[in-house]
């Protein structure tokens, strides 16, 4: 590989832009191929097929056999409230690969020596939500048990195709979180996206045991799919 | 704290003027412990980062770097049980891959 190409491509990665690198088995002849280019080129849709799996792989084409290295940009966790959880939560994601936020519009949790080394916003989450750019690779959790906080960042995250959605609070506070969110419109079938008491049940007790059943949660629905966990 | 970034890595490393290889699982098959597309990152004096598969071939993926490195050549290089070698560089789980190896230019 170039070191031209190598450093292509890795501007392309921290920029959170897809590209795939493309790699004649036989030659060695190697090119980059951004996103923004799959639509031009020859190889349009085994391109395209394998960015929306986001699975290498080795494809055919007419000059024969070329490897298909796909970059899809690290799945995202964005949280509501900078509580004891998220102090866990937040550098754990981080050994896992996720870009993580974390949004608390209370000034005396968001801060800097709270949360050293993940992107802190203390602000509410309909001014800081919609720039995020919410999408298919994020995982969603709020975990302030403030409903004047939470309510909101829901509604926006039901809005997206969020690959996770959690929320923090007993089967009791859950049921008038539902109803509450119902009676600001939410359907039925799009409440029922959210998983809640949060994480997995693995008898959690302390902060970090809480951050631990929570990322169980979400590798399980990254790695398994809708039908993993009910 | 971040994972560790292997391709960062391998673009620092060449930077640092140091030879640099970098190998690529580009099929596997039954229980290959590491997904396509997972890297190795190896320079010059063989020293690694990253994995291709659980721990069990990376010895002699390094030993096929330091060829590439030094040939310039890049190579398709597969293990399995299948192998005349698997009693030494072998998969102990039963799986079988390919490792692409090319040297960072």
């Amino acid at each position: 590989m170039k070191l031209a190409l190598l450093n292509a491509l890795n501007e392309e990665r921290a920029a959170r832009r897809a590209a795939v690198v493309v790699t004649a088995l036989e030659s060695g002849a190697q090119r980059l191929v951004k996103a923004a280019e799959v639509a031009g080129d020859e190889l349009r849709e085994a391109l395209e097929k394998r960015l929306r799996s986001g699975k290498s792989g080795n494809e055919e084409t007419p000059d024969g056999k070329v490897f298909l290295t796909v970059f899809a940009p690290p799945p995202r966790l964005v949280v509501t409230g900078a509580v004891h959880i998220s102090q866990e939560l937040g550098p754990m994601a981080q050994r896992l690969g996720y870009d993580v936020a974390i949004i608390d519009p209370r000034t005396a949790f968001a801060t800097p020596e709270r949360f050293a080394n993940v992107k802190l916003f203390a602000d509410w989450p309909d001014k800081v939500l919609p720039d995020l750019g919410i999408d298919a690779h994020t995982a969603f959790c709020v975990l302030t048990h403030d409903p004047k906080i939470d309510d909101p960042a829901l509604l926006h995250a039901l809005s997206k195709d969020c690959f996770y959605i959690g929320a923090l609070g007993s089967k009791r506070t859950h049921a008038s979180r539902l109803e509450r969110l119902k009676s600001k419109g939410a359907s039925d079938a799009r409440l029922a996206r959210i998983h809640a008491p949060i994480g997995l049940d693995i008898g959690a007790v302390s902060p970090a045991e809480i951050a631990v059943s929570i990322l169980a949660e979400i590798t399980a629905r990254l790695r398994l799919g809708d039908g993993a966990l009910k | 704290m971040a994972q560790e970034d292997l391709l960062a890595t391998a673009a620092s490393w060449r930077g640092q003027g140091r030879k640099v290889a970098l190998a690529t699982v580009t099929e596997t098959w039954g229980s290959a412990p590491r997904p396509v597309g997972s890297n190795l990152v190896i320079d010059g004096e063989g020293n690694f980062l990253g994995s291709v598969s659980g721990g069990c071939v990376e010895g002699a993926v390094v030993a096929e770097a330091l060829d590439v490195i030094e040939s310039g050549k890049p190579k398709l290089v597969s293990f399995g049980v299948a192998d005349e070698t698997a009693w030494e560089v072998g998969l102990s789980c039963g799986g079988k891959i390919s490792v692409y190896v090319e040297r960072v230019e």
